[in-house]
């Protein structure tokens, strides 16, 4: 009967599934993929004090650095499908205000790196909703222009120590007992914001506000059309992708001891974590990761090695550009075309 | 006030050298849609072939000119082929990650063999003097050689038929494949070209300021900045566009910091990009 049919439509069309938060958290619990998240982070952490191993702990912490800006950047460039060629920004802007409140005004390093969180989101937001109106190139170039812009500023901005930026004395790490902790707190943080970054990416991918993003990613105007509300969207994903850099470069410039505006805003960094998300694989949660690991490696070892320490950005760049023109799915897009029961496994 | 109109002509004078930069990015962009992240390293090939050839031979930097178009042509249809051929038609990351790569190689290749110390053509010529300023002669007869240039692209792509066949695959790629143009060679072409007048723009810079492996990023970021003020895809735009650019740098020097440029710059650029995404020179039909 037509009219039942009718009537059960409209049923369906006004039923909402009675999910409660606890429900949505063992959804995800039953999982295999977050726990491999947590596993994963935990063994970063926790490897150099088992080996009791200093050079270990560097190398990873700039590895954990790298996921960071790696699979913050793929939410931008792997899900909503916008180049962020200056997401940087996010890092630098974050680094500033995170050691600027933690050595002026002696705030404790935790809100401080928060606060620097906060900050460069919110802006992020406001600024979205401006330069998120662009499509394709034109967005593009413009996150170039939004990088170089405030790399000038902080360059002029003499309360942030003009040119030649922020150095850090000793007493600075006086509240977390000394330089030696200090460093391993930072390292600790650092790599807990890597955990949640990947873990924020697996919450957003599997939710109805990631399946929105995915959507605008494939195709903006069919998404608008059925009802995601894409700038709303874009603006919000562009300020969560700016919001952990930016707590991880506080962080970084804390431990480093030293922030200065090239070393802040960096386009080449940029670009790097660019590569790093073409290795592993666009728009998954692995592949940033693996593709970050892999590039930490081969860095490593192209500017240590005899050969190739002059070669070391011919050789990046004849990497990118095989992956480019012949593996566009990154590592893991190529693994997972080949071994399908990765899928479940690897997201 | 003849201080500050000096300036202003002084910034007009080098930015239609930045025009003919940003021509040789927006050609590109207009024909194939690709936005070349070589560009930088380009304008620096352009920059050591000047230096080499003048110091190879000791003609004047001038002379020199037609040569680095050749080998700009010559660079672009090799580019081409290596990395934009496949890209075309592709998502935007893959041409812009593809020609990045290539910038990066190129770099690296040049900074090897050259390191990063600066270099510069030594070019004498009288300039002009009005009042007590005076107009540096190298900056006059780049801007002549920019115009110059910009007016035989004018008349290469209006009146010979690679020229039309240029545009017509601008203008729509299927309908020129199917009234017998050879697109894929037109696209190499039309790259040759983009990358040819990036050459002779950084071959005029060079008779400008001294430079090293590494000046080529800047001059880029200026020719994004001129290309969006002019308009993506339009050559004329961007002349008009490098010129403004010019007068702004001109127009700021006599009353901020030299440091305090690129915030204009870039704040400029921005807003461009939010309030006019066709350009402020936009007149054609877009």
């Amino acid at each position: 009967m037509p009219s039942s049919i009718s009537q059960d439509v409209a049923k369906a069309g006004t039923f909402k599934p009675q999910r409660s938060f606890a429900d949505e958290i063992y959804r995800h619990v039953r999982e295999p993929f977050p726990w491999l998240i947590v596993i994963f982070t935990a063994v970063v952490g926790l490897a150099p004090v088992v080996m009791d191993d200093v050079s270990l702990r560097e190398s990873l912490l700039l590895a954990a650095v790298y996921v960071t800006l790696a699979s913050n950047l793929n939410l931008m460039i792997g899900y909503a499908e916008y180049v962020n060629f200056g997401n940087i920004v996010f890092f630098g802007l974050g680094g500033y205000i995170g050691v600027y409140l933690a050595t002026s005004w002696h705030v404790n390093l935790v809100l401080s790196v928060l606060a620097g969180g906060v900050c460069v989101s919110a802006l992020a937001y406001l600024f979205g909703r401006g330069i998120l109106g662009l499509r394709g190139a034109f967005f593009a170039l413009a996150t170039i222009g939004v990088n170089e812009a405030i790399h000038a500023f902080v360059t002029n901005f003499e309360p942030w120590g003009g040119a030649t930026g922020i150095y850090l004395s000793m007493d600075a790490y006086e509240p977390l007992g000394g330089p030696m902790s200090g460093l391993w707190f930072c390292y600790y943080l650092l790599v807990l914001v890597m955990g949640l970054s990947l873990l924020l990416s697996y919450a957003i991918k599997t939710s109805k506000f990631g399946l929105g993003i995915l959507a605008i990613g494939q195709n903006e105007d069919a998404a608008a059309v059925l009802g995601v509300p894409t700038p709303r969207y874009k603006a919000i994903i562009y300020a969560i992708s700016g919001f952990l850099p930016a707590v991880a470069g506080g962080l970084y410039f804390f431990k480093s001891g030293i922030i200065e505006p090239n070393g802040a805003f960096d386009l080449t960094t940029s670009i790097e974590a660019i590569v790093m998300i073409m290795l592993g694989g666009a728009g998954t949660i692995t592949g940033p990761v693996i593709g970050a690991f892999l590039y930490e490696e081969l860095r490593g070892f192209l500017l240590f090695s005899e050969t190739f320490s002059h070669l070391q950005l011919v050789l990046a760049g004849a990497l990118l550009l095989i992956i480019v023109l012949f593996v566009p799915g990154g590592l893991l897009g190529w693994l997972r075309a080949r071994l399908p029961w990765l899928r479940k496994w690897l997201q | 006030m003849i201080g500050i109109l000096a300036s202003v002509v002084d910034g007009v004078l080098v930015g239609a050298v930045y025009g003919l930069a940003a021509m040789g990015l927006t050609l590109i962009w207009g024909v194939m849609n690709v936005i070349n992240l070589s560009h930088g390293a380009i304008i620096v090939l352009g920059m050591f072939v000047v230096y080499f050839l003048t110091g190879a031979t000791g003609v004047s930097a001038y002379v020199g000119i037609p040569v680095v178009v050749v080998v700009g042509f010559v660079a672009g249809i090799i580019i081409y082929w290596m990395s934009v051929n496949r890209v075309i038609g592709r998502p935007i990351l893959m041409s812009l990650l593809a020609t990045f790569s290539l910038n990066m190689i190129i770099i690296g290749l040049a900074t090897a063999a050259w390191t990063t110390s600066p270099y510069n053509v030594p070019v004498s010529l009288p300039g002009i003097t009005v009042q007590n300023y005076t107009f540096t002669g190298t900056h006059i007869m780049a801007a002549i050689i920019a115009g110059a240039i910009a007016g035989i692209l004018y008349l290469f792509l209006h009146y010979t038929r690679p020229g039309k066949a240029i545009r017509a695959v601008a203008s729509n790629r299927d309908a020129a494949e199917l009234n017998g143009i050879p697109t894929r060679q037109v696209l190499a072409m039309a790259f040759g070209l983009g990358v040819a007048l990036a050459c002779v723009s950084g071959a005029l810079i060079a008779t400008l300021f001294p430079f090293t492996v590494l000046s080529g990023g800047a001059y880029q970021l200026k020719s994004f900045v001129v290309t969006v003020l002019g308009g993506l895809g339009n050559p004329a735009g961007a002349l008009l566009g490098g010129i403004a650019l010019g007068m702004v740098e001109g127009l700021a020097t006599p009353f901020t910091p030299v440091s305090w440029t690129p915030i204009i710059e870039f704040g400029l650029f921005v807003l461009t990009l939010i309030a006019f995404p066709r350009g402020i020179f936009a007149f054609t039909k877009a």
